[in-house]
């Protein structure tokens, strides 16, 4: 009976291995490959070396990564670009379920309800009108003293930014994670002279970490991994997020350690980070409202 | 099982639709102290968030529906014109908007259940804790992390004729398998770009199961231990009842995804060879983008966004919870 269970649970390792292997091997190539010149990669490939680093290895394709393509620019871009749309994310978005949460505010079922109603309809679906449209907006421009308007939002950063910050998915997570908050909290602090704002901030707020760190996973990853948005808005080299820097490695000869190199520069900023927040982003999905 | 309610018995009061303390009550709220403060500061709250939603969500949404109906470029100097359902009448005689559907209904077909099933096979996996359970939740998280884009490129690589794929497949078969050129034939093309897209979302779905099994009490599976239920039985009569919510969840945002196929066609196969991957979104971006057609993508669009609702409608249906 003993034997029979631990080689049960051998043999559920075993899966679970299994799996980590298949979850792990692209990116061990990716990572393995930038290291090495396109010779030997081609070379390895028939053997296990393709996930090792031996042989000829070195930064070279890096540096010639930027060499090709204005890396820096790019990656200063989508870092700017990602914090500030997290930042303004979880502020505007938790504010919005503070209330709607928290507070007797009169209509706020429809808001909720219509709020939620965005979550079925497809980013791709608004994409084309949405470019049209941003192509109508104002831009207010300070220039010295004289405040001039011009229009059109294409080809500039809060094109990259501004649409993207309310969500409805992060309001229904910060809701969800609020209505879990006993209410007598505020009560508390209301007898004690807070006004709402204070209430969100002093109290509400520094208990919601969890949900706070995942909004900002889900915020930031879109964020930083926009393609089709900003291939459609930016025309600018000086504006361009890290994605599309990938269009430069097939412009002329393809150098694969190049690409490898390129593709592993703009994905380990994210693994580190999410490996950082991995905790409480698992915990918190777990425990917040995705049971629906 | 029905039983009648005697009429004589006495109703016990439902509490949990019992007047809130008096001071929140519907009828005197007005009179509450501090009601147009509060009406004040939330609607202050809401604001920024409603006001953003109205304008990038909520406003081209309205303006896609009628963009769709005009001859509406992106950059034109011709006042836009009503043109009527022109731009349907095209649509719905362009061959390649019928290839189109037939791809992404074949990609949905197969994502949705081989997905589903895996997610929640990894799910199950790491479900109770055990030593190494955060390295494992980790590496089966990773791909998801690594953008749809990168994913693209790197399985590009891959699938090349002499790349990896084919360079493992001739490796465990003893040389047997000479893999196809992947992605450059109309026939594995559609099934290549199946299984990265698998390879890169299932984590994420792995995540929202887990959410779900957590929700599970650990009491069920106590009790159903203690009457020596099998391994199956568990799961069969304890884990999927108690998965009914995040079944459909995770059955509509998996569709919903998989309709919306778009990175991966871009970055591997721009639609090619002969059609066989392009797809509603990626034709859409193609004339509204490559073309400058507004009009044209934004009926493309609407078609799409119909076709999401439908199916959603369909799942919901066939999900909803049968008393």
């Amino acid at each position: 009976m003993k034997n029979q269970l631990l080689l049960k649970n051998a043999g559920t390792m075993l899966v679970r291995v299994l799996f980590a292997v298949v979850a792990a091997f692209p990116i061990v190539f990716m990572l393995v490959s930038s290291l090495k010149p396109d010779q030997q990669i081609f070379g390895d490939m028939s053997s296990f070396a393709a996930f090792l680093p031996v042989g000829n290895i070195s930064f070279d394709n890096y540096a010639a990564v930027f060499d090709r393509v204005p890396a820096a620019r790019f990656l200063l871009n989508s870092v700017g670009v990602s914090t500030v749309t997290v930042i303004l994310g979880i502020f505007v978005n938790s504010l919005c379920a503070f209330a709607l949460s928290r507070m007797q505010v009169r209509g706020k079922k429809i808001v909720f309800t219509a709020i939620l109603a965005t979550l079925i309809v497809p980013f791709q679906t608004l994409a084309l009108p949405l470019v049209w449209w941003v192509n109508q907006l104002p831009y207010f421009e300070l220039n010295g003293f004289s405040l001039e308007i011009s229009k059109g939002w294409l080809d500039t950063y809060q094109v990259q930014i501004v649409p993207f910050i309310a969500n409805a998915f992060s309001i229904y997570l910060y809701h969800q994670y609020f209505e879990s908050i006993p209410k007598e909290l505020d009560e508390a602090a209301r007898i004690d002279g807070a006004g709402w704002f204070k209430i969100y901030r002093r109290v509400v707020m520094p208990l919601a970490g969890p949900a706070t760190a995942t909004v900002a996973i889900l915020t930031f990853l879109p964020a930083w991994n926009s393609y089709l948005w900003p291939l459609m808005v930016i025309q600018s080299e000086e504006l361009r997020p890290v994605m599309i820097g990938i269009q430069y490695f097939f412009q002329l000869n393809v150098s694969w350690g190049e690409v490898m190199a390129y593709a592993s520069l703009i994905t380990v900023p994210v693994v580190v980070l999410f490996i950082a927040f991995q905790r409480s982003f698992v915990n918190s999905i777990a425990s917040s409202g995705v049971k629906g | 099982m029905a039983t009648v309610p005697l009429p004589t018995r006495p109703r016990v009061p439902d509490t949990s639709k019992a007047a809130p303390p008096p001071s929140y009550a519907k009828g005197n709220a007005r009179r509450r102290p501090g009601f147009r403060r509060e009406q004040f500061s939330g609607w202050g709250m809401i604001a920024p968030a409603a006001v953003l939603l109205l304008a990038f969500v909520f406003i081209p949404a309205i303006l896609g529906f009628g963009l769709a109906f005009t001859n509406a470029r992106l950059i034109s100097p011709r006042p836009i014109e009503f043109v009527g359902t022109d731009n349907f009448s095209r649509l719905f005689t362009d061959p390649t908007f019928y290839r189109a559907l037939l791809n992404v209904a074949y990609f949905t077909v197969v994502i949705v259940p081989v997905q589903s099933g895996l997610a929640l096979v990894m799910a199950l996996l790491i479900n109770k804790k055990f030593r190494g359970v955060n390295f494992f939740r980790t590496v089966y998280f990773l791909p998801v992390v690594t953008s749809m884009v990168v994913v693209s490129l790197l399985w590009l690589f891959m699938y090349r004729k002499d790349g990896l794929i084919n360079e493992i497949l001739s490796n465990v078969s003893f040389g047997l398998i000479h893999g196809p050129d992947w992605l450059g034939e109309p026939n594995t093309a559609m099934p290549a770009i199946i299984i990265l897209s698998i390879w890169q979302a299932a984590g994420f779905h792995m995540i929202i199961w887990l959410a779900g099994l957590q929700g599970i009490s650990g009491e069920l599976y106590e009790a159903s231990q203690l009457d020596g239920t099998s391994r199956w039985q568990q799961f069969r009569y304890v884990t999927w009842p108690g998965l009914f919510h995040t079944r459909s969840l995770v059955l509509v945002t998996i569709t919903i995804q998989a309709l919306g196929l778009f990175d991966q066609i871009s970055v591997m196969t721009q639609g090619g060879p002969m059609d066989s991957t392009t797809t509603i979104v990626y034709e859409a971006v193609r004339s509204g983008y490559r073309q400058q057609e507004t009009s044209y993508a934004s009926a493309i669009s609407l078609v799409f966004f119909v076709l999401v609702l439908i199916v959603s409608a369909v799942q919901r249906h066939l999900t909803r919870e049968k008393d």
